[in-house]
C-alpha cells in the first residue's frame, strides 16, 4: 500500500538523479567517445580512430608515470593500513583531552593539499628545516635536493601522502574500533593475554574488513595522486618529466594549444583500468577471508 | 553481557573507589594506570608534534620580519622580530582576498546543493516505495567505482558545452549533489524505525511532512557530517578549479595560492603568508563543528 502520488518519488529523485546522469555517466560514456578524436580545449576536432592508444603506446612519459604510480602505492600501502591503526588504539581511550588531539590529528586532513605540499616545500628546501637540522647535526655535508632529484621527489611526495593520510585513516578505523566487542577485550585480559597480545589477536581480526577497505581506499588514492607531486616539482614534473603521474599528464593535455582531450581521455582510460585492479584483487581477498 | 571467564582466575570486580589490583603489564578498561597514561600521553604529544609541527612552523616563518635569517641551522619557531607585513604584502600584490571570496563561493554553492540533493534523494530512495527504486540506487552504487578523475576532461567539455567555462559556477556545479553523499544519506534514512513512518501515515502526515518533521531531525548527525566533508572538499580541491579557470580574477584560493608560489618563489615568508591564508579559514570552520562530526562518525555516518 502506498500512502503517496505516484511521482512524489520521483519530484525528489529527479535533481539527483539528473546531476548523476549529467556530470557521471554522461562523461564516463563521452570519455571513451572523446578518446577517439584530437578535441581541443577550446572546442572542435575529428575522429582520429585508434591513433591516441598508439600514441600511448609509445609514450614514454606515461611509462614513467605508471612505474611512479606503482612504487607510490606499494610504498603508501604498507605505512597507511598499520600507522592509522596504531593512532586509533592510541586516541580510542576517553582520557581528558582526547577531543583535542583527535581533533589535532585530524588537521592535515582538513587542509588543502596544495597548503600542505608548500609547507613541505619550504620544509624540504635546499636550505629548509630538514636540511638545515641534519647539517647542523653533521649526517650531511651538503642539502640533500628532496625537490630536484627523482627519486628524492617521488619519496618526498609519497612521505607526504602518508602523513596527510594517517588523520583521515585513523577516523575510518575508530569508527570500526567502536564495533570490536569490548566483551571480548575483556575476557581475554583476565585470562592474562597482555596489550600487544590483545592487539594481534582481537582488534586486528576485529577490524579487519575495514582494513580491507582502506586498503582499497588507500592504492585507489595512491593511483590517483596529483596536487602533492604537482606543487612539490613546481608544476613541471620533475627532471625531464619523470615525476608526472597519469593525472597529472591528464591536466598537462587538458589545457593551452598543445592540449588535446582526445589524447587526455585516453590517458584516462588507462586510469580507469589501474585504479579498478587493485579494487578488483583486494575484493577477491576479502571473499575469500569472508569464505575462511 | 557475557563475560567468559577462567574459572581459576576469576574476574577482578572493580569496587568502586578503591584501585582494583591488577597484574603488571595489562592494563584495565575503566581506570587506567598512572604509567600507562604517562606513556600515553607522551606518545600522544609525539604524534600531535608530526601533525602540528609543520603548520606551526609555516606560521612562524610567515610572521618572522625581513630583517631575520630564516635559514639558520638551528630553528627557531619563535620569531625574534614578529610582524604581519607580509600577510599585507601578500594582500597588496595578489588578490588573495578575492580568491578567498570564490573559494566561499564555490563551497556554498557546493554545501547547498549536495545537502538539500541527497537529504531529498536519499529520503525518496529509503522511505518511499516506486517503480525502478531498486535501478535508481544501483545507479548511485555503481558510479562510486569510478575515480573522479577519469571522467574529468569529459566533465570540462560538459561544462564548456553549457558556457560555464571559467565560470565559478562552472567550478561548482559538478559537485554540487554527490553520489556518495546520496548513498549516506540513504543509509541514515533507512536506519530510522518504519513503524514511525506508520505512525506518521495514520496521522494524515503527507510524504513531504514526514520527511520534514519526521525523517530530517533525526539524521541531523549525517547531514552535519556532509555539509562539512563538502565544504572542506570544495575549499581544498585543487585540480577542476585549475582545468575550469583560466582567468586569474577568478581563481579559487588553491589555484591562487599555486600562482603565487610561484611569483614569489624567493621569499619564503610570503608563500607562508599566503598559505596561512588559506589555511587558518577552514581549521576555525572545522574546529567549531568537530563536535558534530565525531558524533556523525560515532553514527556511523563516516564509512570511506
Amino acid at each position: 500500500m502506498r500512502y503517496h502520488r505516484w511521482f512524489t518519488p520521483w519530484v525528489l529523485v529527479i535533481p539527483a538523479l539528473a546531476w548523476l546522469l549529467v556530470f557521471n555517466l554522461w562523461p564516463s560514456i563521452n570519455t571513451v567517445i572523446l578518446s577517439f578524436t584530437n578535441a581541443r580545449p577550446i572546442g572542435g576536432g575529428y575522429f582520429v580512430g585508434l591513433k591516441n592508444f598508439e600514441t600511448l603506446l609509445h609514450d614514454e612519459q606515461l611509462r614513467w608515470a605508471l612505474l611512479n604510480s606503482v612504487i607510490y602505492m606499494v610504498v603508501c600501502l604498507p605505512f597507511l593500513t598499520v600507522l592509522p591503526l596504531l593512532l586509533a588504539v592510541l586516541v580510542e581511550k576517553k582520557l581528558p583531552g582526547i577531543t583535542f588531539f583527535r581533533t589535532a590529528f585530524y588537521t592535515p586532513v582538513v587542509a588543502s593539499a596544495v597548503v600542505v605540499a608548500l609547507i613541505w616545500q619550504w620544509i624540504l628546501d635546499d636550505r629548509g628545516l630538514v636540511n638545515g637540522m641534519a647539517e647542523k647535526l653533521g649526517f650531511i655535508s651538503g642539502p640533500l635536493p628532496f625537490l630536484s632529484d627523482q627519486w628524492l621527489l617521488l619519496l618526498s611526495a609519497i612521505s607526504l601522502t602518508i602523513w596527510k593520510g594517517l588523520g583521515y585513516y585513523m577516523i575510518i578505523y575508530l569508527a570500526a574500533l567502536g564495533n570490536v566487542g569490548r566483551e571480548l577485550h575483556e575476557a581475554a585480559a583476565v585470562d592474562g593475554a597482555g596489550p600487544l597480545r590483545r592487539f594481534v589477536h582481537i582488534t586486528i581480526p576485529g577490524v579487519r574488513g575495514t582494513m580491507i577497505l582502506i586498503s582499497i581506499l588507500i592504492s585507489v588514492s595512491a593511483l590517483r595522486v596529483f596536487s602533492e607531486l604537482f606543487i612539490l616539482s613546481g608544476g613541471k614534473g620533475g627532471p625531464g618529466g619523470r615525476d608526472n603521474s597519469v593525472v597529472m599528464l591528464i591536466q598537462q593535455y587538458s589545457q593551452g594549444f598543445e592540449g588535446n582531450l582526445g589524447y587526455a581521455s585516453a590517458l584516462s582510460i588507462v586510469l580507469f583500468f589501474v585504479t579498478v585492479v587493485p579494487m578488483l584483487v583486494l575484493a577477491r581477498l576479502n571473499r575469500r577471508g569472508a569464505e575462511a | 553481557m557475557s563475560v567468559v571467564t577462567d574459572p581459576a582466575r576469576p574476574a577482578v570486580v572493580e569496587a568502586p573507589g578503591k584501585p582494583p589490583a591488577r597484574r603488571r603489564g595489562s592494563f584495565g578498561f575503566n581506570t587506567v594506570s598512572p604509567r600507562e597514561k604517562v606513556v600515553r600521553y607522551l606518545l600522544l604529544a609525539f604524534v600531535l608534534l608530526i601533525t602540528i609541527g609543520p603548520f606551526l612552523w609555516q606560521l612562524s616563518t610567515s610572521l618572522k620580519g625581513s630583517g631575520e635569517d630564516i635559514y639558520t641551522r638551528i630553528p627557531r619557531l619563535l620569531p625574534s622580530q614578529p610582524t604581519f607585513s607580509h600577510y599585507k604584502e601578500v594582500t597588496d600584490t595578489i588578490p588573495v582576498l578575492d580568491y578567498a571570496r570564490n573559494s566561499l563561493v564555490v563551497a556554498v554553492l557546493v554545501v547547498g546543493g549536495n545537502v538539500i540533493g541527497a537529504s531529498l534523494a536519499g529520503f525518496a530512495i529509503s522511505r518511499l516505495q516506486f517503480r525502478g527504486r531498486r535501478i535508481v540506487l544501483g545507479l548511485f552504487l555503481a558510479t562510486l567505482v569510478l575515480p573522479g578523475e577519469v571522467t574529468i576532461i569529459s566533465q570540462y567539455v560538459t561544462v564548456r558545452e553549457f558556457g560555464l567555462a571559467n565560470t565559478l559556477v562552472g567550478v561548482a556545479l559538478p559537485g554540487m549533489i554527490g553520489a556518495l553523499n546520496v548513498l549516506l544519506m540513504y543509509n541514515a534514512f533507512r536506519a530510522l524505525p518504519l513503524e514511525v513512518d506508520q505512525a506518521a501515515i495514520v496521522d494524515g502526515a503527507n510524504a513531504w511532512q514526514r520527511f520534514v518533521y519526521v525523517a530530517l531531525p533525526s539524521v541531523r548527525g549525517t547531514i552535519s557530517v556532509i555539509a562539512i566533508f563538502a565544504f572542506i572538499g570544495a575549499w581544498d580541491d585543487f585540480l577542476w578549479p585549475l582545468i575550469v579557470l583560466t582567468d586569474p580574477n577568478k581563481y579559487t584560493l588553491t589555484v591562487g595560492l599555486q600562482y603565487l608560489s610561484g611569483t614569489f618563489s624567493n621569499n619564503p615568508r610570503l608563500i607562508a603568508a599566503g598559505t596561512m591564508i588559506a589555511f587558518i579559514p577552514i581549521v576555525i570552520v572545522f574546529a567549531t563543528l568537530q563536535r558534530f562530526f565525531f558524533k556523525g562518525v560515532e553514527e556511523g555516518a563516516v564509512k570511506g
